[in-house]
């Protein structure tokens, strides 16, 4: 096996022991993006120099005899609308295309001080809107079990990287599925923490309500371990959870017997596509086999959460995105001669079609004459969908559901109508909106060999609970083994997006 | 609730973002099928549920007054479009007349 086919929990005991140095991992994971990457597509910025550097000063620090940190010598990919200092950083957007932050977001921060490396920034859809990565700026990111198909979004090249061996694992953002579904779409874990666990110091902002980072990665001990260094308390998100945090990778015992584990039945209605339905079932005997109590719940108002999530993420995209005025970074329109003008011409042309209509929608639903009835009314059905997941969490320890309704879509199947890409969402929608924890676990696989996934929803800042719950599953069933056979071509003889290197 | 080639006219101009025509009227038709769905939330009773605006439940967060590192305007002028000395420049803000 090789060195970045290994998983962070594997391949750190190698580097600890000596018997790997960080250089050498770190090469093979570059060394898989140059072969594999200009098939998949998942990165839009490779930071080799950058990388190469970090492990040469790891292995420095080492040879000392310096303790080894939490992730050390790990290759990381970073979804590229999380600031990195020095590293272009686009939010997959036209608008930012020659951006470098001149400072670190705080989850970068603490993954560098744990010792990772930041080999690159993924591809997106554009600001994080969409669900299929068709909607980056730069180009498609294509589903490494089959390259017709997406790998989801909005993390879709988070999630590729990850399943293709690009990287040992990821960050994504998840506002309202972005994490979880392409997870789910490329046979990964994929977690979106409890609002307010992660700091969003950093990352360019979406709709701040929702808006979280967490960790997209080939296994649950792998998720445990990143949110270990992730999680917690930062002054610099207004919005940080003040509390104290467990170990997560300690609370990991695959034991859920005596536990209770509600299964929503609006999620289980019209629209759920055959595949996936069959996987979700076997999944829920496994659960029972394993001990936990499996009873139906009902959330009753969360058939309106899709209405209530649109609503509330254009308005507040619209607010956030109003920061891209041409004045401070990013593109300017050429030849306008007032500034009311410039900003209005460098929006027009900066930006892509969907984060366009987004802001339409946003100043719409945020007009005087609109709000009360759209906007006002979206935050009170929020308000009772938050009451219906706390009334279930007085009975379950957690909820079970499919993450998506379906497997990974044909790419160009649902770029024509926003509102049938938007479906993509709607069981990942209602925990970003009461603000609870959750994750996808691989559960399966269609009769065309592309993964499924298990959503598992928890209570809000209960990840440990969480977390061992996806690792009894995941530990009683082998979908997190397989891997895609990929065919390969190097990104240098097809260049897929412009410049690739820092 | 159906919305209009002129109603996203007059929005793009609240929201300074230049749209071509074009587009108006493809985002109107996209919009209203959206505005349906959206629609949905006139069925709900929210009775006197109150507005929830972030479900990380905080109140007034307070720190001490201090002064931190930040980053020096150099630094800061970077990724600007255009600049001079210490300041970001654009094109006039006031009519000529």
């Amino acid at each position: 096996m090789r060195l970045n086919e290994l998983k962070a929990h594997e391949l750190l005991p190698l580097i600890r022991r000596h018997e790997v140095t960080v250089e050498e991992a770190v090469t093979e994971t570059l060394d898989r993006i140059a072969a594999l990457d200009g098939t998949i597509q998942a990165y839009i910025t490779v930071a080799r120099e950058h990388a190469l550097q970090r492990a040469k000063e790891a292995d420095a620090r080492l040879a000392k005899g310096e303790p080894p940190r939490p992730l050390e010598g790990l290759s990381i990919a970073i979804k590229d609308n999380i600031c990195t200092k020095g590293i272009r950083t686009t939010g997959a957007s036209r608008y930012l295309e020659d951006f470098i932050p001149p400072y670190d977001a705080t989850v970068i921060e603490r993954l560098e001080d744990a010792g990772a490396i930041v080999v690159g920034k993924t591809n997106m859809d554009e600001f994080a809107m969409g669900s299929s990565t068709e909607n980056s700026a730069m180009f498609s990111t294509r589903n490494p079990w089959n390259l017709n198909r997406v790998p989801g979004g909005s993390s879709g090249g988070s999630a590729a990287c990850v399943i293709a061996n690009e990287a040992v694992f990821a960050l994504g953002s998840d506002t309202g599925g972005s994490i979880r579904q392409p997870a789910s779409f490329c046979g990964i874990v994929g977690l979106k923490p409890s609002y307010g666990l992660v700091s969003r110091y950093g990352l360019i902002g979406y709709a701040s309500s929702m808006d979280q980072i967490g960790p997209m990665t080939r296994d649950v001990r792998d998720c445990a371990l990143i949110l270990n260094v992730i999680a917690g308390n930062d002054p610099r998100d207004s919005q940080s959870y003040p509390g104290e945090l467990p170990d997560y990778a300690g609370c990991l015992v695959p034991e859920i017997s005596g536990l209770t584990i509600g299964v929503p039945k609006e999620f289980l209605e019209e629209g759920l596509s055959g595949p996936v339905r069959d996987a979700f079932m076997k999944a829920l005997d496994r659960l029972e086999e394993l001990g936990a109590r499996v009873v139906e719940v009902s959330l009753p108002h969360v058939r309106h959460a899709l209405a209530a999530y649109y609503v509330i993420s254009s308005a507040e995209a619209g607010s956030n995105l109003a920061r891209l005025d041409g004045v401070r970074y990013g593109y300017r329109a050429p030849g306008q001669e007032d500034s009311a003008s410039m900003m209005a011409a460098s929006r027009g042309e900066g930006l892509g079609p969907e984060v366009k209509r987004r802001i339409v929608l946003g100043t719409y639903v945020l007009s005087a004459e609109n709000r009360e009835k759209y906007f006002n009314e979206a935050l009170r059905v929020r308000s009772l969908i938050s009451r219906d997941f706390q009334e279930v969490f007085k009975t379950c320890d957690c909820l079970v559901g499919p993450t998506s309704p379906t497997v990974a879509f044909e790419a160009g199947e649902k770029t024509r109508d926003p509102l049938e890409m938007y479906l993509s969402d709607v069981y990942t929608v209602p925990p970003n909106l009461a603000g609870i924890p959750g994750i996808s676990v691989p559960c399966g696989f269609d009769e065309e060999g592309m993964p499924v996934g298990l959503q598992i929803m928890g209570k809000q800042y209960d990840e440990a609970t969480l977390l061992r719950i996806a690792y009894a599953f995941e530990q009683a069933t082998d979908f997190h083994r397989r891997r895609p056979e990929v065919p390969q071509k190097t990104y240098q003889s097809e260049s897929a997006g412009g410049e690739r290197s820092v | 609730m159906r919305i209009t080639k002129e109603d996203v006219g007059r929005i793009s101009i609240l929201a300074r973002l230049k749209l071509s025509e074009d587009d108006q009227s493809l985002f109107a038709e996209q919009l209203s099928g959206i505005l349906q769905v959206i629609d949905s939330l006139d069925e709900v009773d929210t009775g006197d549920m109150n507005r929830m605006i972030s479900p990380a439940g905080l109140t007034n967060v307070f720190r001490e007054d201090v002064v931190l590192p930040s980053i020096d305007p150099e630094e800061a002028l970077k990724n600007a479009p255009d600049k001079e000395g210490a300041f970001f420049k654009v094109p006039r803000i006031l009519e000529a007349d």
